[in-house]
């Protein structure tokens, strides 16, 4: 199992790591995405606040968009209801726990912040728990 | 206009990522989380690879005083362990198994699986939303 992990795996996760290092070091700033969202649309910024958040949501898909197209299979006929309590979970969650997968978990940990370590454990345990129930369900 | 650009590429190395990495496919994001059952151990090397550089990389940074174009570092001042953090860190769990997309790779999608995306990003903002009015 160990020797067919896929190396692209961890070239992405140093490119996220990098995007990180690099947004800290010139700019001073945390690439948590919930958090850069979340004060794009909810909060009264300056020009400079407003432009360097939606740059980096702009770079987020032209990013991505780059490497296009993938090569996995989609997923198709997925519970549009499981999709949108998904959302909102995350939502309600990332905002008042402060930050995803992200912030708290590449950017916190980086850190050593100790809130990103326990969210981390935390998010972590819920998501497992959470897939082990949808998958005992055969949802 | 130096850190507008700066977030710009910050933004495309993330995206880049997202996609190279597979954290944009949900059904690799499950198998990963499915740790009793098929597990797919592959999305432990991005989680690894990212927090390895970010642990390096921190080291160094936070020995400036101040951030190359900016004048001063920008973190959470908070560092107590609180009911907000644990509740929002479960939710988002939740939610993260129940779909396989977190933040980032739910955006992402818009451009993969649009069928989804169009679910997923406008539930994501009202739930983002309705955190905002539990954290005024």
């Amino acid at each position: 199992m160990l020797e067919n992990l896929p190396i692209e795996a961890l070239y992405g996760g140093i490119l996220i790591g990098l995007s990180a290092a690099l947004l800290l070091a010139f700019n001073g700033r945390i690439a948590g995405i919930s958090g850069i969202l979340y004060n794009l649309l909810f909060n009264n910024l300056g020009d400079y606040d407003r432009n360097w958040r939606l740059a980096f949501l702009i770079g987020l898909l032209v990013g991505g968009y780059a490497l296009l197209p993938v090569d996995f299979a989609l997923r198709e006929g997925y519970s549009g209801l499981l999709l949108a309590l998904s959302g909102l979970a995350v939502g309600i969650g990332t905002r008042i726990g402060n930050g995803c997968t992200s912030g708290h978990g590449v950017c916190g940990i980086g850190l050593l912040a100790g809130r990103s370590i326990v969210a981390t454990l935390i998010f972590m345990g819920a998501g497992i728990i959470t897939v082990t129930l949808l998958r005992i369900m055969s949802i | 206009m130096n850190r507008v650009i700066i977030a710009l590429i910050s933004g495309m190395l993330f995206g880049a990522g997202l996609v190279l990495s597979e954290m944009v496919n949900p059904i690799k994001v499950q198998s990963f989380l499915d740790l009793f059952g098929n597990w797919d151990p592959s999305l432990a090397l991005v989680m690894g690879g990212a927090v390895a550089v970010t642990l390096i990389s921190s080291r160094f940074i936070l020995q400036r005083q101040t951030p190359i174009f900016a004048d001063r570092f920008y973190m959470a001042m908070t560092t107590n362990i609180d009911s907000r953090l644990v509740t929002g860190a479960i939710l988002f769990g939740i939610g993260w198994g129940l779909s396989g997309y977190c933040p980032g790779p739910g955006l992402v999608n818009a451009m993969i699986n649009p069928n989804e995306a169009i679910i997923f990003i406008p539930a994501l903002i009202i739930g983002g939303w309705i955190g905002q009015k539990f954290s005024a």
